[in-house]
């Protein structure tokens, strides 16, 4: 039984990978097979934001060791940015979106250089102050429609064929940003770059007397946890068709991405893609349920709690550990 | 000085390295050469400064005077990495695995980022290799966390194996292994230095060091107060003294090494 050894000649025959890609491509099928299309549509636009907001905070989280509470920050950007450019300037929404994402990438490469030197507690505050300070400085930027923020015209869907079709433009690309993403949280999982950032998970002072060139790895990750959530962002807003500071940069939106990622199990691929699915699962049962509407949040709290407490390794990481049949299938 | 033995250039020169931390000065202008090939033997009691000597030399913390030189470049001031790019590799006295990753992913990483630059495929060809070499070859899918001490001070000479050095700094291989992981290890030491590879050893386990040393020095709080052959440092008064004034080191030291000779 040699689970990781040989994942780096044959990245291709990990049946991890296929059956993580598998997963995300059959959630994002499924309203294809749904009697209500369009509602199907909207259930799984927000499952699949997840795991593609998941999935790439674990980069950070999962595999550097570094906990973000400022991933949405990205989602936020690359939505201003993309809105801004699609509603102002009337750029075609695939540039808009790619612009979205490259600004988050941008951002997180400043913003690493800066913080990044921060450890432990003190980068997890750093990424809270982050947050707090887009919103503010959204809030008071013209150009973006200061605290009110911007609304998409109805003409910019018509370029689309009308809203149904931009929508449905929207989800498909969504679903094939979710595969990406997937597909990326592997190949950094199984390459070198990917064990350096796990060496400086477990010891980062020790990885960097090895060789590991820690300041320039975590950077790296950063950006690359960051490219995703802008772009996401940018779907997202265009699909909503109006974007505001508190939507946009919304602390408790970073800390249910970190509740999924620890849920499925952080530093596996498939842990954000299952802790996604059930939590959104999860909360659309409790947002319409009359004794728990006003509090999912606190669930969501408990539900962390639980998770540190009793099972670190989260859901994915628990069954790992039962046997090593299943850790060759579950990455 | 350092007489030169064999061949050649020095791989490290040390030029008059201090450090302070607040009011104690870890080390006072140490100053020693390292021709390649040879085995450096450092000892001193508790607080010499010896481990501060590794980490001012592979850039933990920069000395606050003085000179490293590595392979004839000015490594001072450099980072861990940077240093370790250059063809050196350390143990730490206090194990430091990478707990919650595999043994072969921890002496992977050890042939990823040394000066080699190997990529993983060739890396796994060498984490093979020094798996076999160090004796952990049948625990290599186990998570470094559930090895014992010794295996975990095989797997941190593994991983700084993996690296190819130059220069490899061995900071207490031997505290904690019972005698016969002991001798185990020396013979792994040796084999390591039959490679080529130059080595600075840390080490209390003293009839050890004495045997498996070219040269050896001595520090006592943060001074240089002796350095020679084995033989020459184990009969110097001052070095006696540090050792709590024990007149019987000496001898005791010699009888190992002639017990080691007769072997």
């Amino acid at each position: 039984m040699k689970p990781l050894d040989k994942s780096h000649d044959t990245p291709w025959r990990n049946p991890g990978l296929w059956l993580a890609l598998a997963t995300t491509a059959v959630i994002g099928l499924s309203p294809a097979l749904s009697g209500n299309k369009a509602y199907a549509r909207e259930v799984m636009f927000t499952v699949l934001m997840s795991v593609g907001l998941a999935s790439s905070l674990n980069v950070m989280l999962g595999y550097t060791g570094y906990v973000n509470f400022g991933h949405i920050v990205f989602f936020g950007l690359g939505g201003y940015v993309s809105f801004y450019l699609l509603s102002v300037h009337r750029l075609p929404f695939y540039i808009a979106v790619l612009a979205g994402g490259l600004s988050a990438a941008l951002l997180a490469f400043l913003l690493g250089k800066a913080i990044l030197r921060l450890r432990g507690a003190y980068f997890a505050l750093a990424t809270i102050g982050v947050n707090e300070a887009a919103r503010s400085f959204v809030k008071n930027f013209g150009p973006f429609g200061g605290p009110t923020g911007m609304t998409l015209k109805f003409q910019v869907y018509q370029a689309y064929g009308g809203a149904d079709r931009a929508l449905w433009i929207a989800y498909i690309v969504l679903v094939v940003l979710a595969v990406a993403v997937i597909l990326v949280s592997f190949l950094v999982k199984t390459s070198r770059f990917g064990l350096g950032l796990m060496a400086i998970r477990e010891n980062e002072d020790t990885a960097e007397v090895m060789g590991v060139v820690a300041p320039n790895a975590k950077t790296w990750a950063y950006v690359l946890s960051a490219i995703f959530p802008g772009m996401i962002g940018a779907l997202f807003f265009f699909k909503n068709g109006n974007i505001e500071p508190d939507d946009a940069f919304r602390l408790q939106q970073s800390i249910e991405i970190i509740v999924m990622v620890m849920l499925g199990g952080q530093g596996l691929v498939l842990g954000p893609l299952v802790g996604s699915a059930v939590y959104q699962r999860l909360r659309g049962y409790l947002l319409v349920s009359p004794l728990f509407k006003n509090i999912q949040l606190a669930v969501a709290g408990v539900l962390l709690l639980i998770i540190i407490l009793f099972v670190p390794a989260g859901l994915v990481g628990w069954l790992r550990r039962r046997s090593s049949r299943l850790r060759r299938v579950l990455e | 000085m350092i007489t030169q033995s064999g061949n050649g250039k020095p791989i490290l020169q040390v030029k008059n390295v201090s450090k302070r931390f607040g009011g104690l000065q870890a080390l006072s202008k140490v100053t020693f050469d390292l021709p390649q090939g040879q085995i450096l033997g450092l000892i001193g009691p508790n607080g010499a400064g010896k481990t501060t000597l590794f980490n001012a030399i592979n850039g933990i913390y920069p000395p606050e005077a003085g000179q490293v030189i590595l392979r004839e470049q000015d490594i001072t001031g450099w980072k861990p990495y940077d240093v370790a790019r250059l063809g050196l590799a350390r143990t730490h006295q206090i194990v430091q695995p990478l707990n919650e990753l595999t043994v072969l992913q921890n002496v992977m990483a050890g042939a990823c980022f040394g000066h080699e630059r190997r990529s993983l495929g060739q890396a796994h060809e060498i984490a093979d290799q020094v798996l076999d070499f160090v004796g952990l070859a049948g625990r290599q899918d186990e998570l470094a966390v559930s090895l014992n001490v010794a295996q975990k001070k095989r797997l941190e000479l593994a991983r700084a194996l993996a690296a190819r050095p130059y220069l490899l700094l061995l900071d207490e291989v031997l505290a904690g292994l019972n005698p016969a992981e002991i001798a185990d290890m020396i013979q792994v030491v040796r084999q390591i230095r039959d490679q080529s590879v130059t080595i600075l050893i840390i080490e209390h386990v003293m009839h050890a060091l004495m045997n498996v040393s070219d040269r050896v020095i001595v520090l006592d709080y943060g001074q240089q107060i002796a350095e020679g052959t084995p033989e020459q440092v184990a009969n110097d008064p001052r070095v006696i003294e540090a050792y709590l004034g024990d007149p019987k080191m000496a001898e005791r030291l010699m009888d190992r090494l002639d017990e080691q000779v007769e072997d």
